[in-house]
């Protein structure tokens, strides 16, 4: 069969965490159908990252290593990476289903005429072929996809995919490749990272999350301080957001975030179904609730049955106590 | 100033989502079909950027006859008029196909500046065919927009990156999608709704388009449904009635024990 090519995101000079669920992914399946894993690393100052690469089992990468590519511009990052993937001629391109890798993957569908499928959750390849399964209805039901394109793209939503363990002595052919972007119609004013190390929601292995029955923006600060114990990021109901209580990034349900932690703890969320479709693929969920017949004690593996602004603060006692 | 707005309707988000075995769509028996809330915001964009500057405001939309519905929300908003394409040789489109669709009749409408769409139908959670219709048309894109300021021959925009916000400059013609925190979407006013029924809206085929046998459809697409399935079922937990003292302890202590994940 032809090669897979995993398209690596790069954050703060590192591979991110989803680049080697992917390579982990990718090193599996090309052994089963014979191909070869490669990679393709965009950006600036990158280059050393290919041997990271290597050891999570990529044996050619393409750098492409410029300036001009510091900030994702999906116009100049699209160009130079539809030019690798030429080049490189491989079956099967996987990227991360972040933001950047779900801006990404469409324009590089268009351009090489590549049948695409997002934010999967489990890929396999059958008889050379890509075959997929990702949620739909943020994750009321599942759908399996399969491609008839030469050059076939899944975007695979991160935290899901194990990461393999790294081989010290494995290497990679490291190919330079041209990094002009050709004619770009977008300029990059700027870039703004507000959130300092917040946790990425979509990322998280914890997530903390507040719904109406928090009453107010101030009581956030409770799920604020329970989550920096846990390292975990804070989420929020629709009816959190909509009452201008959290910014509306934080919003998990069908019209915001779906996310997966390995722990998910509903605070105040009597649990609508638009909620629940964005977060019961949690492996763990924890529901505080003074209404024992809210909906969200459906899908609890532990359900407290109580008043949060008493439940919650002993919660975060106890784990002081766990973790000290 | 001519804006585009690409839209889809999709059952609400209230919906519970029945899958019949062997079958590559839900059961679609007493659904509520809504314009899809990503849209809402495109829509409302493109009408408050036409309150500003003039122009007009054309609402495009792949759908059978039913969709017609969405089209008249967006048109009972404020939008002028409407395109739906329908027709067989549509059957079994995927993101691809469905954008190759829309490219073509963006393409012969026209003399647009700006095109914009949601972020995402929350159907199919692709996220992909807005940048598609864009890619294919030759014109920049950017994705998942939260405010977008229309200029001189471009546009500046404000996107959602992770942990943060990146601003950028676009030459127009372009398209964005919208995120969540664009605007406010208006209600239809009573003599909106009323003005809507009577907005010009052009049914169009494939053969309209220009789109060959091989490029519509299933047999234009790249990729196609094998099956549905539902989420695994989550087993029945443990809930716990009492003295917040009492229970809180006993379910960190088993969170640590027994589900091992704190």
């Amino acid at each position: 069969m032809a090669n897979i090519l995993v398209i690596a995101e790069v954050k703060e000079g590192k591979l991110k965490k989803v680049t080697l669920e992917l390579l982990s992914k990718g090193k599996e399946l090309a052994a089963a159908a014979g191909g070869a894993l490669e990679g393709c690393l965009v950006g600036s100052g990158v280059e050393a990252l290919a041997a990271e690469m290597g050891q999570y089992g990529a044996s050619k990468v393409y750098v492409a290593d410029s300036g001009d590519l510091a900030d994702y511009n999906g116009e100049a990052y699209a160009n130079v990476t539809a030019k690798i993937i030429q080049d490189a001629a491989p079956g099967i391109v996987l990227v991360g289903a972040s933001i950047q890798g779900k801006d990404l993957a469409p324009r590089l569908s268009a351009k090489l005429g590549a049948g695409l499928a997002s934010d999967c959750t489990n890929i396999s390849v059958d008889g050379g072929s890509l075959v997929v399964t990702r949620p739909i209805y943020a994750g009321k039901a599942f759908e399996t996809r399969t491609f008839s394109s030469d050059i076939q793209i899944a975007s695979v939503r991160p935290n899901v995919l194990p990461v393999s363990d790294p081989d010290a002595g494995a290497s990679a052919e490291v190919a330079k490749v041209d990094a002009a972007a050709g004619d770009v119609k977008t300029k990059v004013l700027k870039t703004e990272l507000t959130a300092g190390d917040k946790i990425e929601l979509t990322e998280a292995d914890i997530i903390v999350s507040g719904g109406r029955g928090m009453k107010g923006p101030e009581n956030y600060a409770m799920l604020e301080e329970l989550a920096s114990l846990l390292n975990a990021a804070v989420g929020a109901s629709r009816a959190a957001v909509d009452a201008g209580w959290r910014p509306h990034g934080d919003q998990v349900g069908q019209t915001g975030k779906t996310v997966n932690p390995n722990l998910y703890i509903a605070c105040g969320i009597s649990g609508a179904i638009q909620h629940l479709a964005g977060m019961s693929s949690s492996k763990c969920i924890v529901a505080i609730n003074k209404d024992a017949e809210a909906p969200i004690f459906k899908v609890a593996d532990y359900g407290i049955v109580g008043d949060l602004f008493k439940c919650v603060p002993i919660l975060t006692e106890e784990v002081k106590k766990l973790k000290a | 100033m001519k804006t585009i707005v690409l839209i889809k309707q999709v059952p609400d988000t209230e919906t519970k989502v029945k899958v019949n075995p062997g079958e590559t769509d839900i059961n679609r028996e007493g659904i509520n079909l809504v314009l899809n809330p990503y849209d809402e915001f495109a829509a409302e964009e493109a009408i408050k950027i036409k309150e500003a500057k003039g122009g007009e405001v054309v609402v495009c939309t792949l759908g059978e006859k039913k969709a017609e519905e969405a089209i008249r929300t967006a048109l009972a908003m404020g939008a002028d008029r409407a395109i739906r394409l329908d027709g067989e040789a549509f059957a079994g489109s995927d993101n691809y196909a469905t954008a190759k669709a829309l490219a073509k009749a963006i393409e012969k409408e026209g003399d647009y500046d700006l095109i914009l769409c949601g972020k995402q139908a929350v159907d199919d959670d692709s996220a992909q065919v807005g940048t598609l219709v864009a890619e294919m048309l030759g014109i920049p894109s950017a994705s998942l927009v939260i405010n977008c300021e229309v200029g001189d021959g471009s546009v500046t925009i404000t996107r959602e990156i992770e942990g943060g916000n990146q601003e950028l400059e676009i030459a127009m013609p372009c398209l964005l999608t919208a995120q969540k925190g664009l605007n406010e979407p208006r209600y239809p006013s009573l003599p909106g709704i009323m003005k809507a029924k009577r907005k010009k809206l052009d049914v169009l085929s494939a053969g309209d388009l220009g789109l060959g046998a091989d490029e519509a459809g299933a047999a234009g697409s790249k990729t196609a449904i094998k099956e549905l399935s539902m989420p695994p079922e989550r087993k029945a937990g443990q809930v716990f009635e009492g003295e917040p003292e009492e229970i809180v302890p006993k379910v960190a202590q088993l969170l640590r024990e027994e589900a091992k994940v704190i």
